[in-house]
């Protein structure tokens, strides 16, 4: 019994880190309709990025992550005004092929620079420190700072999002871009803020997914798999959706692994595909759509 | 010197043309209003002065300066400011966040506020939590009205701000007309109710496929007159 509460609260715990995955896809997505195909493979940029400076200034990862914060959202920014704006219009096409690009270039890149070798984001101690919660509970303690991280980004996006400026733009340009235009909005700069505000959540979501497993350039994409479950299994209406959704995700995976090891991967998509079947706009849907 | 002037404007959707070469200006505290029947261009005008639709430079003059076809945001930010057509309010904003959403593109701080808002309009005060989607029309008019007045106009477009409104309605609508105009807006209404265009208007402009069929003062044109325009012969 005590086995299967543990492994219930572990699937809980992996779904913080898919929710932070999924957090940054629902920003761009929510806010300018694009869908990007190159997300995950950003993740594992930002996390070679966090390497690069660790090595270089010799730092721990939080701090390295820190470091890289502001260089990833003036990165975001840059890409958006150069690249992904020129993209947007009534045609969806123009977009996924682009990002879809990226993801390649991207992938290819980071092996021209770092080699295909697996990497780790080493954290010491904390990798294998845990706490115990009582009664034969016990969770690690890199699995709850990476869920309370989950918890403190959708709650920093939700006060953006609903008690700033910024947000009420960034909602406004969401549901009618032309006439968010007409109230003064100029909705390419918006964009742009929403892709470099995106960057810093993938320096959090790069920071977690180096700490608990090795990565190398071609993950990428399983990511983004993941992170795209996990928002339509939210549904497009709340961030707290997203985090619904990486758990729901988290907590089959862990399930289905503890019944037999060969199931983990399977389980999350069956968990999937099973919300789709029951409410195909997912948990949370948006309101009028 | 007028403060609005449209010189020779012309506007297409693709091939198709829908504005074939439109002269107007609209003087300093001026009411006009410009009528005509359906497809008649009377939006379209109003998008390419906001810039929603392309003009050339020179076609479009606010204060002595070509803006046609500047950047939308930026000629909001200049004092112009339309309320579109089916009023358009952001669905997921509450009431009060689609008004201040409007102050987004304010030139400086003019009269409008929020609180002046609801005196103008004291049925959006009683709900300005409310998702503006829960409005009734003549509320969610009031909103798209307040929402372009936020960031202080010096000219205020309307696109047909009675469609679809009850004549009382209507009448509660236009009664807060004088109190903009006294308060630094001059006013283009579009309108297919044309008995309130003429009592509101200092001058009428009537549009026919396009085209400038008939312009005035409402004292100065008679039902025949009106007819013919808007309806060709």
């Amino acid at each position: 019994m005590i086995g299967w509460l543990n492994t219930l609260l572990q699937g809980v715990m992996l779904g913080g880190l898919y929710a932070l995955f999924a957090a940054g896809l629902a920003l761009i997505f929510g806010v300018m309709r694009l869908v990007n195909l190159a997300h995950g493979d950003l993740i594992v940029l930002a996390a070679f990025v966090v390497l690069a400076l660790m090595q270089a200034l010799g730092l721990s990862p939080f701090l390295a992550m820190l470091v890289a914060m502001p260089m990833l959202f003036a990165f975001g920014y840059a890409l958006q005004h150069a690249l992904l704006n020129r993209t947007l219009g009534r045609d969806i096409l123009p977009p996924l092929l682009v990002t879809f690009g990226l993801s390649i270039i991207i992938q290819n890149g980071l092996v021209e620079v770092f080699t295909a070798d697996s990497r780790r984001l080493d954290a010491g101690a904390i990798e294998v420190a845990s706490v115990h919660l009582g009664g034969g509970l016990a969770v690690g303690t890199i699995d709850l700072v990476t869920f309370a991280s989950a918890v403190g980004v959708i709650l920093a996006l939700n006060l953006l999002f609903y008690r700033t400026e910024l947000g009420r733009a960034f909602r406004a340009t969401s549901d009618d871009p032309e006439i968010a235009q007409l109230m003064g909005i100029d909705n390419r700069h918006i964009f742009s803020l929403a892709m470099a505000v995106a960057m810093v959540v993938i320096a959090v979501s790069a920071l977690y997914l180096g700490m608990r497993a090795n990565f190398d350039p071609y993950i990428g994409p399983a990511r983004l798999l993941y992170a795209f479950e996990a928002v339509i299994i939210g549904g497009l209406g709340s961030f707290w959706g997203t985090l619904a959704g990486g758990v729901i995700i988290g907590v089959a995976q862990t399930v289905g692994a503890k019944i037999n090891p060969e199931w983990q991967i399977l389980a999350g998509h069956l968990a999937f595909l099973a919300v789709l079947v029951l409410r195909p706009r997912g948990l949370f849907p948006r309101v009028g759509e | 010197m007028a403060l609005l002037e449209a010189h020779r404007l012309t506007a297409f959707y693709g091939d198709f043309q829908a504005l074939y070469g439109i002269d107007l200006e609209l003087k300093e505290g001026e009411t006009l209003a410009i009528i005509g029947a359906n497809g008649a261009g009377k939006s379209t005008f109003l998008k390419t002065i906001t810039g929603l639709l392309p003009a050339a430079a020179e076609n479009v003059v606010f204060d002595g300066r070509p803006i046609g076809g500047s950047p939308v945001a930026e000629i909001v930010r200049l004092g112009i400011s339309l309320v579109p057509e089916g009023r358009r309010l952001f669905p997921s904003l509450s009431v009060e966040e689609n008004l201040r959403i409007g102050a987004y593109g304010r030139r400086d701080s003019g009269y409008w506020s929020l609180p002046r808002l609801y005196d103008l309009f004291p049925a959006l005060g009683e709900r300005r939590e409310a998702a503006s989607q829960t409005l009734s029309g003549g509320e969610q008019q009031m909103a798209a009205i307040g929402r372009a007045l936020m960031s202080n106009p010096r000219v205020l477009l309307c696109d047909e701000i009675s469609l679809g409104l009850a004549p009382i309605v209507i009448r509660s609508i236009y009664a807060a007309l004088p109190k903009i105009k006294a308060n630094g807006a001059s006013v283009i209404l579009v309108e297919q109710d044309i008995v309130q265009a003429l009592k509101v208007a200092d001058r009428v402009y009537c549009f026919q496929e396009g085209r400038l069929a008939l312009s005035g003062r409402p004292s100065d044109l008679s039902r025949e007159k009106i007819h013919t325009a808007y309806f060709g012969t």
